[in-house]
């Protein structure tokens, strides 16, 4: 399984992506995704911008589990009370371990903006973020 | 005027989203000086504790209160600090408003993930509205709002209503600045939490005083047209 995982702002701006493959069942954590495909892998994903705008207002919970299909991928997404969204393409339908990464995830996110130097939108370069969806990514998917 | 207010006055620091490149890559300095590249983890300065801001609990100060007396003492210095820059009484209510604004960014936020999986974003007009005047108000000030009505005669304005501002409560205007009301704090804090859930609105501050509560505060609050639009289409889908 891989999986491609991304944050993106309020103006459809990404704050943050990271490709990464499964850990579960002996996987290296490597994403294998085919490279014509790697390089659509975002067009997917932000293309399911849409739908995710469109669940958002019918579907009241955080997660909104898979919103969008293409051929075999799928795209699950997560809106945060300030309408940041994380999304995250993957090939094999998981709906609690995404859940559970998603609220890990959420909960490094809000850490984040309680940085008084961090405002809405900007980019996350931090370290320990990058760290904390790593680990939440290992330990889940 | 000495200030130019910004295109965008809400969202001072967001960069460009043109300029973001997808992947976040190791920190690379920018400068060409001539001191050592820090290494990435390096240049992290830690608090004593080595503890970063990722390592503080969000649910640990739930019920810990502040000290009025302090923060009385905070809001008189920031008021002080926006006056000195400004020339006049909406500048000063919008300076307070845009210091509201960023609280207001991250209260949303740290509010919805504190309710845990119950948590539900807010669709409804009237859900928001309630969300701010018991969840945001409780734990701002520890009590609800004290009155949410909506206008007679304009579809778009709803006042949500407080008899004594805490943040007034040590504040007395000049007469000569009489129609200023320092709680536009407040209310920068309420459209920071409208916006962040979509609800786009302009949030004031009006001093209303009755016989019984001579601090009482209107927030009025003001949709903007496609909040109601989509009220609208709501509703209607719903039987």
């Amino acid at each position: 399984m891989s999986f491609y995982f991304a944050i993106i702002g309020t103006r459809d701006n990404p704050l943050y992506t990271y490709e990464f493959g499964t850990s579960k069942s002996g996987g290296d954590g490597v994403a294998r995704f085919r490279e014509d495909q790697r390089s659509m892998n975002q067009f997917i994903l932000h293309s399911s911008l849409d739908m995710v705008e469109e669940v958002q207002w019918t579907n009241r919970d955080l997660y909104l589990k898979t919103v969008d299909r293409f051929n075999n991928l799928m795209v699950s997404g997560f809106v945060t009370g300030g309408n940041i969204k994380f999304l995250l393409l993957h090939d094999q339908k998981a709906e609690d371990p995404i859940r559970q990464f998603f609220t890990e995830v959420h909960e490094a996110y809000v850490k984040t903006l309680m940085n008084p130097f961090y405002e809405v939108d900007m980019r996350i370069v931090s370290v320990v973020f990058d760290q904390r969806v790593r680990a939440a990514a290992r330990k889940y998917l | 005027m000495s200030l130019q207010p910004p295109t965008s006055p809400f969202v001072p620091f967001s960069p460009n989203p043109a300029l973001q490149p997808g992947t976040p890559s190791s920190t690379t300095p920018l400068s060409i000086a001539q001191k050592p590249p820090p290494v990435s983890s390096a240049s992290l300065r830690y608090a004593s504790t080595r503890r970063s801001i990722y390592d503080r609990n969000l649910n640990r100060t739930q019920r810990a209160e502040l000290s009025k007396a302090s923060f009385a003492f905070l809001f008189g210095e920031m008021i002080q600090y926006a006056q000195k820059r400004v020339s006049g009484i909406q500048d000063l209510e919008k300076k307070l408003n845009i210091q509201g604004y960023s609280i207001g960014q991250r209260l949303l936020e740290l509010l919805l993930f504190r309710e845990g999986r119950s948590a539900k974003r807010e669709t409804r007009i009237l859900g928001i509205l309630q969300f701010i005047a018991q969840t945001v108000y409780r734990h701002l000030f520890n009590k609800p709002a004290d009155g949410l009505e909506r206008s007679h005669d304009k579809d778009d304005e709803y006042m949500l209503i407080d008899h004594e501002p805490v943040v007034n409560t040590y504040i007395s205007v000049p007469k000569e600045i009489s129609l200023l009301n320092c709680a536009a704090f407040v209310a920068g804090i309420i459209e920071a939490v409208l916006d962040g859930s979509l609800f786009p609105a302009r949030v004031t501050a009006h001093s209303t005083p009755t016989d019984q509560y001579p601090g009482r505060t209107v927030y009025l609050i003001k949709f903007e047209e496609s909040v109601l639009e989509r009220e609208a289409m709501l509703a209607g889908g719903k039987p």
